[in-house]
């Protein structure tokens, strides 16, 4: 029966078990995967540390699946820990749920119509994936030094929005998963204001497809700077509220500190950007240390922590959503007048009003919607700091209106990785803490 | 055309980026080498399928093959970044892994191998990430077929 079970599941391309392995069948490779790999440690070494530190025997240790429908998973991780009583010995992420393919749909895609797929992947900060994808699709196109400068203050303006509006998620998500349930109705009504800016400016509260190869869609409405205006001066006491609510508040820091942590060294051997990054004091931010847009005109500090905890995750990302205000508050200042996108044929579509008027109009606006336009071969990366880290597009062309590759690095994927190394050791209840201060969007990762 | 070298390879400017063409055989040395030169984070390991595009720009010494390995490479001492592109045969599809190097590429490298078939010699758990276990084929192939439903329109012939 077993045999026969065996043939039925190997035949096709069945490559291997997704799952953790049980204890008996592991490798020192496998070990040094979770542990030691990150340190640079031969496998011999490895293996002497997993027979010192446990070899608890198979019977004692116990495997149960969290997830990947879990609250605290933030959409549809699984983790698959390896328990002895309440220590997680291992730890597995098995992801892929919400794979749905976007880089191949990116692929059928024009550039035009790319957006509406690339705003999807991280819909917690749609409006960072878009500006990371026409941002590649400029620079193939070569238009990337032309963009008014409008337009570049829009996408500044939206890009930093989205930024307190992915992290007042967090701390609502955050809030819930440890147990502060208050905080999570206080981040989503907070988040919610932020949202109503958008569906104002873009139409829409989330995946907008707003910013667009050669500008924005839009120009901004009647009224925005009151709007922005009051956001701000609507979150500062409430930032204020949630310090006295979280931070310093002895249950919470209980719950968090020292929670999860992860050293400078782990980080960059894995990967890890934003956030988790800086937590263990490395100041590295994409808007300052490799400036895009026009971060190098504004004056923000770059928030770090030290001991790369769950902790200093937390309080960075409220700190950054100070930084944050500090910075559309100087784009308020700076936001020049002018067009919001490019003047070029190929790019932009005729405004309406020139339909009616010209045959010429009239045909560009077909082609540029039907066809698209065709971008020069080429191939690109261009990376911008996401809520989550280092967010990068990197679009191959073959000299079509359809990107020929078109793939999304996305920061979530990447951090997951981090997850085992941050939870061996730690009680199976901190895993929540630990899981939710990488602030996962589980849309991201399997794209 | 410029003719800049580093490492014995072959270093284009892509959009003022900075790409290297590394022959497969010395693949990882060459990557050893750039840790060295302080691209200490791999932030990202892809592949295209060129299947249907065989005819790109390469340098003259590069000869194209079907796949292409993909790796992009940061030095945050620097603040500078690095390309490295490496050919990968369709007869021979495998390489070997970068994952002792930048264990980072655990998870980017397993996602190359469910999307594309490419195996990566020495990876410590090359399964399917995104994709189910039992799956067939490799979707991001371009042979590999959206799954369209055709669509019959009412009263058309057939």
């Amino acid at each position: 029966m077993s045999d026969l079970l065996s043939t039925v599941v190997s035949a096709g391309t069945f490559e291997g078990n997704q799952e953790l392995r049980s204890r008996s069948e592991l490798t020192a490779k496998e070990v040094m995967r979770e542990v030691g790999a990150v340190l640079r440690m031969s496998e011999a070494d490895v293996a002497l540390l997993a027979e010192v530190e446990s070899d608890p025997g198979e019977d004692q240790t116990m495997i149960i699946n969290m997830g990947p429908q879990h609250p605290s998973t933030h959409g549809v991780l699984r983790l698959m820990l390896e328990l002895k009583g309440e220590t997680v010995l291992r730890c597995k992420p098995i992801i892929g749920y919400l794979h749905t393919g976007m880089e191949k749909t990116g692929e059928s895609l024009t550039f035009m119509q790319g957006g509406t797929n690339v705003t999807r992947m991280d819909y917690a900060s749609p409006l960072n994936n878009e500006l990371v994808f026409s941002m590649a699709t400029e620079k193939l196109l070569g238009i990337d030094g032309d963009i008014p400068e409008r337009a570049v203050w829009m996408r500044m303006l939206l890009s930093e929005m989205n930024r307190m509006s992915s992290h007042l998620l967090f701390m609502a998500s955050n809030g819930m998963d440890i147990g502060a349930v208050s905080m999570m109705l206080y981040g989503w009504r907070e988040r919610e204001e932020v949202l109503r800016f958008f569906q104002k400016v873009t139409g829409l509260r989330m995946n907008h497809n707003f910013i667009r190869p050669g500008g924005v869609a839009a120009d901004l409405p009647a009224g925005w700077r009151d709007d922005v205006l009051e956001i701000l001066e609507m979150l500062a006491p409430r930032l204020e509220e949630y310090d006295t609510l979280m931070t310093g508040q002895p249950i919470w820091r209980e719950r968090l500190q020292g929670v999860g942590v992860i050293t400078q060294q782990e980080a960059i051997a894995l990967g890890a950007t934003g956030p988790i990054l800086r937590s263990t004091g490395l100041a590295w931010d994409l808007r300052r240390d490799m400036p895009y847009l026009h971060y190098n005109e504004i004056e923000f500090d770059v928030i770090v922590g030290s001991y790369g905890d769950a902790f200093d995750r937390y309080a960075i990302r409220l700190a950054e959503i100070r930084e944050s205000m500090r910075i559309v508050r100087q784009i308020l200042d700076k936001m020049p007048g002018g067009d919001y996108r490019i003047q070029n044929k190929k790019v932009t579509p005729p405004p309406r009003a020139r339909i009616d008027e010209s045959m010429e109009a009239l045909i560009h606006h077909f082609k540029i919607f039907t066809e698209g336009f065709k971008v020069p071969e080429g191939e690109v990366y261009v990376a911008i700091e996401s809520p989550r880290g280092e967010i990068g597009c990197y679009i191959a062309s073959d000299g079509s209106a359809t990107p020929y590759r078109m793939h999304v690095r996305a920061p979530s994927f990447v951090n997951v990785q981090a997850l085992p190394h941050m939870m061996r050791g730690g009680l199976v209840a901190d895993a929540v803490a630990v899981i939710s201060s990488i602030d996962p969007v589980l849309g991201e990762v399997d794209r | 055309m410029t003719t800049d070298v580093l490492h014995d390879c072959a270093l284009r400017d892509s959009h003022g980026q900075h790409v290297l063409f590394v022959p497969k055989d010395r693949y990882i040395a060459t990557l050893r080498k750039l840790i060295d030169d302080s691209y200490t984070m791999c932030v990202d390991l892809t592949a295209i399928d060129f299947l249907t595009h065989p005819g790109r720009t390469l340098p003259e010494v590069i000869a194209p093959e079907r796949f292409e390995i993909v790796v992009n490479l940061l030095s945050m001492r620097d603040r500078t970044r690095l390309r490295v592109r490496t050919q990968v045969s369709e007869a021979d599809a495998s390489i070997d892994s970068a994952f002792d190097l930048y264990p980072g590429t655990e998870a980017m490298e397993r996602e190359v191998f469910d999307m594309f078939g490419i195996t990566f010699t020495g990876h410590p758990d090359l399964t399917r990430i995104l994709m189910p276990e039992d799956w067939d084929g490799h979707p991001l192939r371009k042979d590999y077929s959206q799954g369209r439903i055709p669509v019959q329109f009412k009263g058309s012939a057939s």
